[in-house]
């Protein structure tokens, strides 16, 4: 492989105590995160996209939250053992985050200049009026028209698309290394929704980011992404490069995600194709798929053991019992 | 053709903007709806689509009289509405009923589900427009939960025992025991995960054949409204700005505006998302409260010209049953 990885989650675990017992809601996750990837985490509310990207960036808030097992390497170093004061030093210069609701997560009691000059002041040493230049820049560079007048107005003063703009200039101000993107545009409208997208492509590939992107939208995905991670029940089922994964998905949970939404320019056919029941309640999960209740392929051996993440073709893994040569040894177990 | 089941004509909703404490004053107005004419035949779905706030929900309960219209005429079944008593407008309702948006909101939590479904029934035979005994209600109950794939021994739990797709079958059983003639559906699957979503489509189209239902359909999500629709309207700034048949709509858009929306959404196949021509629009939605002159959509207009920003278009059929506004779909010079 000639691009480079920056950053390897190895078997991310992180659990809430709660009164009814524990939230497994991360639970052994893997990626890998190349220079200038784009990397897609997809899945339904509650599989543990966010927690997954916030316990990267250490902002699970603990109590009730925890990091308790797996290790996430950055540049060489184990980022679940760093401390605290150190932590703060990565966080918003080499590894950044947007959040989703682009309308709570601006302080609307300080101009978006105030704001804007903490990042550069912290991080990178500049006095105030040069982090205010800089500020002027990156307004400029996600195409907010007007910044040298814009810069001085308060959050309340923009609108949706542009505050997520602001919020873009802000976690790229120090041209971080990874861009997290916990769903950027599922509070934007469609035509904003593609302003946006394509601004985040267009700089990441400026300025050499590299992004996890977490959304619901598999079309957001399609457009944006190289690879994808789906996420269910808190482990990630299927990684795959975008095309392929949209080619030919090999989890039953990819497939049913994929066939249940209507396609755009697609004749209806009568029915669409529905995935049964629920997703399951997170707490004290058993160790089997958590998948197999609503599997159409569900053998015996899926309620038995959590199966393993296996290879299939080049950068592909699946994390289901149908793939698993020795599937075979445990179909003809008997049924109890 | 039979008349349609709902008409409306020219329907406006302005919101007063008032300044002053002691003497109010109205300064303006949110033109939230802004004219809006259509019809809907029985048995088919008209989708609404459009962006927040460009005023898909006021106009359903502009036409539901949960806001009594500024202005414009709405004809259920052949009778104007805007004008009826309360008495009169609960009749009318009986036909009309509503799905909300939020299943966690819309549902009572200090009620049990069977209270929430019967509810209507209890409130329209208590006025004496329903002929239904308390074991009719308890059964019809039972029977709305079972068709919406819940159990009927689910009736004397609480809403907050539900998961959120469950809560949105509470809330359709709830809108079909009056038996209702249309349905207004605003967004009921958009706080939905996909997987769940698909149910819920599912289960719609299903009740639509089995009781002849119509709906009027909201969504800001292209293709679940081209899924569900046999119409479609496409609204921005309270205004209608096309209305086609699904198919058309979708292959042969003509508004610029309709142009753009359906670029933007984004499709779950790499290879369209690679290969196709986004167009992007500028700028944002401008706000409702000023009284515009001329077009619109003329300020995000990639194609508008000096006559877009002075005169207004009227919607005009460009083909049979394709109802389009925009001069330069009229006469492209």
């Amino acid at each position: 492989m000639k691009d480079e990885t920056i950053l390897r989650v190895k078997g991310l675990q992180t659990h809430f105590k709660t009164d009814d017992g524990i939230v497994q809601a991360v639970e052994d996750v893997s990626f890998e995160l190349a220079e200038k990837e784009t990397l897609g985490i997809v899945g339904e509310s509650g599989s543990g996209k966010s927690v997954t990207n916030l316990s990267l960036m250490k902002l699970i808030p603990s109590p009730p939250g925890k990091i308790v097992g797996g290790e996430v390497l950055f540049e060489g170093e184990d980022l679940v053992h760093v401390p605290e004061n150190q932590m703060r030093r990565i966080r918003g210069n080499k590894i950044s985050m947007i959040f989703q609701d682009p309308m709570t997560c601006l302080n609307p009691f300080l101009r978006i200049s105030t704001q804007m000059i903490e990042v550069f002041m912290l991080h990178q040493n500049m006095d105030k009026k040069r982090a205010h230049q800089e500020s002027i820049e990156m307004l400029k560079l996600v195409g907010i028209p007007k910044p040298e007048k814009r810069v001085d107005d308060y959050p309340h003063q923009f609108s949706g698309g542009m505050r997520q703009r602001v919020m873009i200039a802000m976690a790229l101000s120090c041209k971080p290394k990874i861009l997290i993107a916990d769903e950027p545009s599922t509070a934007l409208d469609v035509t904003i929704q593609a302003q946006i997208l394509e601004l985040m492509k267009e700089l990441s590939a400026k300025l050499n980011t590299a992004i996890i992107m977490i959304t619901h939208d598999l079309g957001v995905v399609a457009g944006i992404c190289d690879n994808v991670c789906v996420m269910y029940a808190g482990t990630i089922v299927e990684k795959a490069p975008t095309e392929e994964l949209y080619k030919t998905p090999k989890h039953p949970y990819t497939q049913g995600l994929l066939n249940s939404i209507p396609k755009l320019g697609k004749r209806r056919e009568d029915k669409l194709y529905s995935i049964e029941g629920q997703p399951p309640n997170l707490i004290n999960l058993p160790d089997c798929c958590s998948f197999y209740p609503r599997c159409e392929f569900a053998m015996e051996i899926c309620t038995k053991k959590m199966p393993e993440a296996i290879p299939v073709g080049e950068k592909r893994e699946v994390k289901c019992w149908l793939y698993h040569e020795k599937k075979e040894v445990f179909r003809d177990s008997p049924v109890a | 053709m039979t008349a349609p089941l709902l008409e409306v004509n020219d329907l406006k909703l302005h919101f007063p903007i008032m300044e002053g404490v002691l003497f109010q004053k109205q300064v303006g107005s949110i033109r939230a709806v802004d004219g809006i004419s259509f019809h809907v035949n029985k048995g088919e779905t008209l989708g609404l689509v459009g962006e927040s706030g460009c005023g898909k929900s006021t106009a359903i309960r502009a036409i539901s009289m949960l806001y009594p219209p500024t202005a414009g005429q709405v004809l259920f079944e052949g009778n104007e509405i805007t004008h009826l008593s309360k008495m009169e407008l609960l009749k009318i309702r009986k036909g009309m009923q509503i799905i909300f948006q939020d299943p966690y909101a819309s549902l009572n939590p200090r009620m049990t589900v069977g209270n929430i479904i019967s509810e209507p029934m209890e409130i329209y035979s208590k006025l004496g427009m329903l002929k239904m005994s308390k074991q009719e209600i308890s059964s019809r109950v039972e029977m709305l939960l079972e068709r919406m794939g819940l159990s009927r021994f689910y009736k004397n739990r609480f809403p907050h025992e539900f998961s959120g797709g469950q809560r949105q079958r509470i809330g359709i059983a709830r809108s079909l025991a009056l038996q209702p003639k249309i349905i207004l559906a605003d967004e009921p699957v958009s706080a939905l995960d996909v997987s769940i979503q698909s149910q819920i489509l599912n289960l719609m189209k299903e009740l639509q054949g089995e009781f002849g239902l119509t709906y009027i359909f909201i969504s800001h999500d292209l293709s679940v409204i081209e899924y569900i629709s046999d119409r479609i309207a496409v609204m921005y700034l309270g205004k209608i700005v096309e209305i086609a048949d699904a198919d058309t709509l979708y292959r042969n858009p003509q508004h610029p505006y309709t142009k753009a929306l359906l670029s933007a959404a984004p499709v779950p196949d790499p290879q369209i998302e690679k290969n196709r021509q986004r167009i992007i629009l500028k700028g944002d939605v401008p706000s409702p409260d000023v009284e515009r002159k001329g077009c619109y959509f003329c300020d995000r207009c990639p194609i508008s010209s000096d006559r877009c920003f002075d005169n207004i278009p009227e919607i005009k059929a460009t083909d049979p049953e394709h109802y389009v506004a925009c001069f330069k779909c009229e006469d492209p010079s």
